[in-house]
């Protein structure tokens, strides 16, 4: 199926929640990207027909559904808490749909026995979900949603309650499972890097709008405005104040340099410039890198990587190094620039060049 | 490492149990002396075993005391729980309404025990109170709770179901309120019904507050004694003596302390082992629903 939303907004009260935006979905995995408040548990109500827009239309198929309830659509959705009827065995949880479907008891058998097996919860079949641990819990969630094989599955930060080992693996296993679905398939996340393992198609959500449609690694890889590329990276992008001029990028506080090939197609004027934090470095890794003074505000050590936190020119830059750095705070220390991987955006925000990329 | 010990953690629980001793084993202690002995004067008592036990085990007025207590603990159950949870399911859930509702609900609660008496013994009287006038007039029925036992026993179990009512329903109010709003989102994107969703969502998630609300009622319903005190004073004849009403008729009316001791402590193990049953029956059934 097709989900279209035309023109769709909703209000509560006098506060809008979804301003009005028009929307295609196909089968397939789409990732809602957008920090929290976003809007994307909102849209995604509205999608499953929880909620009613305040404006527009939801159409599946061309058909318009946005008064239809939700009984009467079919929507699976899993949500960020681990939601299951306490009362009910594992079994009972996931067969409950087919149950209040009136499918065929044997028929419901080898459903829940099959979805239970793709979620590796076979062995907990008799168990009451107070018994299980989080991350079985939300398997017995997902196991409930897949069983009734929707045209539109729904999760809304489904693992975002879970530590991240059990993040991992289940995301691995839940990509793998998607694959094989025909549904269009909505997955919610506030991580970056969650879309970006999942792929598909990405949706970028930003204060109640969408900013950004296309493939996962094409947004990821241009993303079209400021907003953009700071939502989706991790840590955010930094942004430097700069200008074009004289055969010449100048940006922060006397960093200079001759511009690289995307950017000396760009007119001369005045840009933001921003580089991930990744393509920051504390010590010079390629011969073309530019260096320059800043000052340490903190030193996050996070697994094997550290995350340097600077301060230039007044603002605030993030470095992302490989391995454990102990650095001195408030010492003043040079940093290493990629001027090949530097974004630029015009004075709107929008995206007036990206760094060019081997697959395109 | 080697273990430590030293008897430190001792002086940290000796306050509690001296508190529990005093409030709790020795008046019992003291009740368990005068059950045993028949008690005159302080250098005059005698052993007297299990006699006192005997006598009011055997004892007729007892045993229907014990029976009418039982079946009144078990109508205010059967009225005040499912009462309290409709009450609390029909009860808003936000705005001012929410805040009316919870008013309204606590004010029975905060009336003291022997007011609640004195009001409904007015409020029911036929000649003077509005509820008798209304049964006797407009609605042409012969009612009179002072004369007849199945009247005065209508009247104290509405008079116990208008007291204790609210606090079931304020409890499961609490509960239902705790169910995270996602649970109904699921349940209705599964097409549950409302009767599916009450079953399976909000009655196990209400479990730990209906266990509460359960062993509440049950206990203080077993020991109810002043509002049918004032009402009814245990009357028409013995058709409203609960167990209590009985008891204090024996202590402090004959003043006979050694039966009265051996009542109190059948009582006590009466209330001890039903409570004991209610408990362990409500934690397993339909075991599964959170810790919280």
């Amino acid at each position: 199926m097709t989900l279209r939303l035309e023109q769709l907004a909703r209000r509560v009260g006098k506060e809008t929640h979804l301003y009005r935006m028009d929307l295609t979905l196909e089968p397939g995995l789409n990732v809602l990207l957008g920090p929290t408040l976003a809007g994307k548990t909102s849209l995604m109500r509205l999608m499953a027909g929880l909620d009613r827009p305040s404006e527009g239309r939801v159409l599946v198929d061309g058909t318009d559904v946005t008064s239809r309830s939700v009984r009467e659509r079919s929507v699976a959705m899993v949500y960020q808490q681990f939601i299951n009827y306490p009362s009910l065995t594992v079994y009972d949880n996931i067969a409950s749909p087919l149950r209040l479907a009136r499918l065929p008891r044997p028929e419901i058998d080898r459903k829940v026995r099959e979805v239970a097996g793709l979620l590796h919860i076979e062995h907990l079949l008799g168990r009451l979900p107070a018994e299980l641990s989080g991350g079985q819990q939300q398997r017995t969630a997902i196991g409930r949603a897949l069983v009734k094989e929707a045209d539109l599955l729904l999760l809304d930060e489904p693992l975002v309650n879970l530590d991240y080992k059990l993040r991992e693996e289940l995301r691995a296993e839940l990509q793998a499972i998607f694959a094989q679905r025909r549904a269009v398939v909505v997955y919610a996340t506030t991580e970056p890097l969650e879309a970006l393992v999942l792929g598909g198609r990405t949706v970028v959500m930003g204060e109640g709008r969408i900013l950004q449609t296309g493939p996962t690694l094409q947004v990821y890889h241009h993303p079209a405005s400021t907003d953009v590329a700071r939502i989706f990276s991790d840590p955010p992008m930094n942004m430097l104040e700069g200008t074009i001029a004289d055969g010449r990028v100048s940006l922060g506080d006397g960093i200079a340099f001759p511009p690289c090939a995307h950017l000396a197609a760009l007119p001369a004027g005045r840009y933001r410039f921003g580089v991930r934090a990744n393509h920051l470095g504390i010590a010079r890794r390629r011969p073309g890198d530019v260096e320059f003074p800043a000052e340490v505000a903190l030193a996050e050590v996070s697994g094997s990587e550290t995350f340097v936190h600077l301060l230039h020119d007044g603002v605030d830059l993030v470095v992302q190094e490989e391995g454990i750095h102990s650095l001195r705070l408030g010492a003043t220390m040079s940093v290493f620039l990629a001027p090949g991987q530097l974004y630029a955006f015009d004075a709107a925000g929008a995206l007036a060049a990206a760094p060019a990329r081997r697959e395109g | 490492m080697g273990k430590t010990e030293n008897n430190k953690a001792w002086f940290l629980v000796l306050p509690v149990f001296v508190i529990v001793a005093f409030s709790a084993i020795i008046p019992l202690i003291t009740v368990v002396n005068y059950a045993f002995q028949d008690i005159l004067g302080p250098q005059d008592r005698y052993w007297v075993g299990t006699e006192w036990f005997k006598e009011v085990l055997t004892d007729d007025a007892l045993q229907e005391a014990l029976l009418r207590q039982l079946v009144f603990s078990t109508a205010v159950l059967l009225v005040e729980i499912p009462l309290g949870i409709v009450l609390a399911l029909g009860m808003p859930a936000r705005g001012a309404g929410a805040s009316a509702a919870l008013v309204l609900m606590a004010l029975p609660l905060l009336i003291p025990w022997n007011v609640v008496g004195t009001i409904w013994q007015i409020f029911a009287r036929g000649d003077i109170g509005l509820a008798g006038w209304f049964i006797n007039g407009p609605l042409g029925l012969d009612y009179n709770y002072t004369a007849d036992s199945f009247d005065a026993w209508i009247t104290i179990l509405v008079m116990d179901v208008w007291h204790w009512t609210p606090l079931v329903a304020l409890l499961c109010y609490a509960g239902l309120r705790a169910i995270p709003d996602a649970y109904y989102q699921a349940a209705s994107i599964d097409g549950a019904s409302r009767w599916a969703v009450f079953r399976h969502i909000e009655l196990p998630k209400m479990r730990g507050v209906l266990l509460i609300a359960v062993l509440l009622r049950f206990m203080d319903s077993f020991t109810i004694y002043t509002e049918p005190f004032v009402v009814t004073g245990g009357g028409p004849g013995n058709a409203t003596t609960f167990l209590s009403i009985h008891l204090a008729k024996i202590a402090v009316g004959q003043f006979d302390l050694g039966p009265a001791a051996a009542i109190s402590i059948v009582y006590f193990l009466i209330i001890l082992t039903l409570s004991f049953v209610f408990y362990n029956v409500m934690i397993r059934v339909g075991t599964g629903s959170s810790k919280s």
